[in-house]
């Protein structure tokens, strides 16, 4: 798989934490400075197709990752309480796997790890879209207007996930137009401020 | 930054018709990275691979560099892993057929390579051994 620099990945999106032992402040960008996740359309175990855009006003945790990566399943079995514990407050975990044998490694590996939400299989385009991914993990999370509040490349500490999403949220504002991940910045001019 | 696994290239390999040949070749990972061994710890691990796809020899073995069994923060076991400079020889059959004069044997070398923190894509790097047959 053709992976870009990682340089890009946190001069374009701007990476916030990288290590467990050292939180990074603040847990998300400002809402000014935000920039919205790109849109994808790639397919899950049973050949649905599944966009970001589908997740619209929800806030998502969208990991990138892979079966040989093992520092990616220490932070599975957090991402299936994550959805567990925060569904039913507006929040999902969108997995995309990069393994280049596609399904016939992420089947068996989802059904031993029992994950419990949505996995797609990643291609090289939305990499590319993301940055580059240079390094797995790499973990985005997205607030309710599809903008990326956060990035974290590499093993990230699981507060810092929680943290995040639980400020993003308790952030009920969807955009006024608000049909799109990709709405444009007024809403993030409107909205601007709001978090600390 | 994605570590690049490096081979050194060795002297070419004089060697003659019906003759067995040893070729042993020198790869390194920069300090701090660590690639999955020949024999991973784990079913879903990416093992160092060497292949040979070209060349007028016959690949009769491969002896891959003895794995070291290391702890990270993200197992909970340690891992089958090759770190730093190592060795990976082949034992070679030279047909009798095999031509005479200057060849070369090509291969790839497939790895995948960790930190502590983070894993970086599958990566294959040539390997080109020079040979001199008699």
């Amino acid at each position: 798989m053709q992976w870009a620099a990682a340089a890009g990945v946190a001069a374009i999106l701007g990476v916030v934490a990288c290590s467990p032992s050292k939180p990074a402040k603040p847990l998300v960008r400002e809402d000014s400075k935000r920039q919205h996740a790109p849109d994808f359309a790639l397919k899950d175990a049973d050949g649905r197709l599944v966009h970001l855009a589908d997740y619209k006003g929800k806030v998502v945790l969208l990991d990138f990752w892979a079966t040989w990566c093992g520092p990616c399943k220490i932070e599975i079995p957090w991402f299936q309480e994550f959805q567990r514990k925060y569904k039913d407050r507006g929040f999902e975990v969108v997995g995309v796997s990069m393994d280049d044998d596609g399904w016939k490694v992420i089947t068996p590996f989802v059904q031993m790890k029992k994950i419990n939400y949505r996995v797609v299989l990643g291609d090289d385009k939305t990499g590319d879209l993301y940055g580059g991914l240079e390094a797995l993990p790499t973990t985005f999370v997205i607030d309710r207007s599809g903008r990326i509040a956060s990035v974290h490349v590499g093993l990230a500490g699981k507060k810092d996930f929680s943290d995040a999403i639980e400020k993003l949220l308790d952030d009920p504002a969807v955009p006024a137009n608000g049909n799109s991940v990709r709405s444009d910045g007024a809403d993030a001019d409107r909205r601007a401020g709001t978090h600390g | 930054m994605a570590p690049t696994l490096t081979v050194a290239p060795g002297p070419t390999v004089r060697t003659h018709k019906g003759a067995v040949a040893v070729v042993t070749f020198k790869a390194a990972l920069p300090p701090g990275f660590h690639a999955n061994s020949n024999t991973p710890s784990d079913a879903y691990l990416i093992p160092l691979t060497l292949k040979w796809t070209g060349g007028p020899l016959q690949a009769d073995g491969i002896t891959y560099p003895k794995a070291a069994q290391e702890k990270y923060s993200f197992s909970e076991k340690p891992l089958s892993v090759v770190t730093g400079q190592f060795s990976i020889s082949t034992k070679f059959k030279v047909p009798a057929n095999a031509p005479t004069g200057p060849a070369a044997q090509n291969g790839t070398l497939r790895y995948q390579a960790c930190n502590d923190r983070m894993c970086f894509a599958p990566k294959t790097v040539p390997v080109t051994v020079s040979l001199d047959i008699e």
